[in-house]
């Protein structure tokens, strides 16, 4: 029997010590990713079937840029605690634990890469 | 004894395979699946911006690419799962804030879920196509 308060054990954040961090971060990045995917859409809309230098130009703008930029960064937060959640339910032990790590990887990955890729349109290197 | 038996026959709760599916757990369903598949489809993302900053002539390989028609049909199963995705996260959102919970909100919520994802992903593609 435990001798601990309610509010000690919420304080305490069970026993991974992050309590809801990782409920409130999926929502925080969600909300992020329904203005930034709209933006997105709107961008690959206008301009698909474009030649290159009109792509290269529009990616390259500064503001562009920022916008792709924070939707990379905050989908990769977004899908990588997500596809953790699907690993927890899944999967165990080793195979837990490989699938944590490859997700870990994967995800930061994918948004460095990415993130370089603009980065370097808008610097223009 | 008797008793054995009872234990070996006795019910077990429905399984997937025989269970009517209600609409609120095939869109739950399928926001897990999209969730899925928006992560592998993160590397199309980045394969375009890494093409683009490559310079035009590998930029012009990554177009023909996805502008073959197996390309597109690929683009737009992207747009319907990206879309469906963000507007079951709207769902959630709705249910976060303490609404949509009765019976009728939560099909119609599904619902909405599925037609929206539909019209909007053709939508977009009218556009597209359109002005491109």
């Amino acid at each position: 029997m435990s001798m601990r308060t309610p509010l000690s054990r919420v304080r305490g954040l069970g026993s991974a010590r992050e309590g809801t961090g990782h409920f409130w971060v999926q929502r925080l990045t969600g909300l992020a990713l329904a203005v930034l995917t709209t933006a997105f859409i709107v961008l690959i809309v206008a301009l698909a079937g474009r030649p290159y230098p009109d792509v290269a130009r529009v990616l390259g703008n500064p503001f562009v840029a920022l916008l792709m930029i924070l939707m990379v960064g905050a989908g990769a937060w977004h899908m990588k605690i997500g596809m953790q959640v699907i690993i927890e339910d899944y999967l165990h032990g080793h195979a837990k634990l490989i699938a944590q790590i490859a997700n870990s990887f994967f995800s930061v990955a994918v948004a460095v890469a990415s993130a370089l890729a603009l980065l370097k349109l808008s610097f223009g290197v | 004894m008797s008793n054995a038996e009872a234990k070996t026959s006795r019910p077990l709760s429905p399984h997937l395979q025989i269970y009517r599916w209600p609409i609120t757990m095939l869109v739950s369903i399928l926001h897990r699946a999209t969730g899925i598949a928006l992560y592998g489809g993160t590397l199309l993302l980045a394969w375009w911006v890494i093409a683009a900053a490559a310079g035009p002539a590998y930029f012009d390989v990554a177009s023909a690419v996805f502008g073959s028609w197996i390309g597109r049909l690929v683009l737009f199963a992207y747009t319907w799962t990206l879309v469906h995705h963000l507007l079951g996260g709207i769902r959630h959102f709705i249910w976060d804030v303490g609404a949509g919970f009765s019976k009728p909100a939560r099909d119609n919520l599904a619902r909405a879920n599925i037609i929206g994802s539909v019209v909007l992903t053709i939508l977009i593609w009218i556009v597209g196509l359109a002005i491109s």
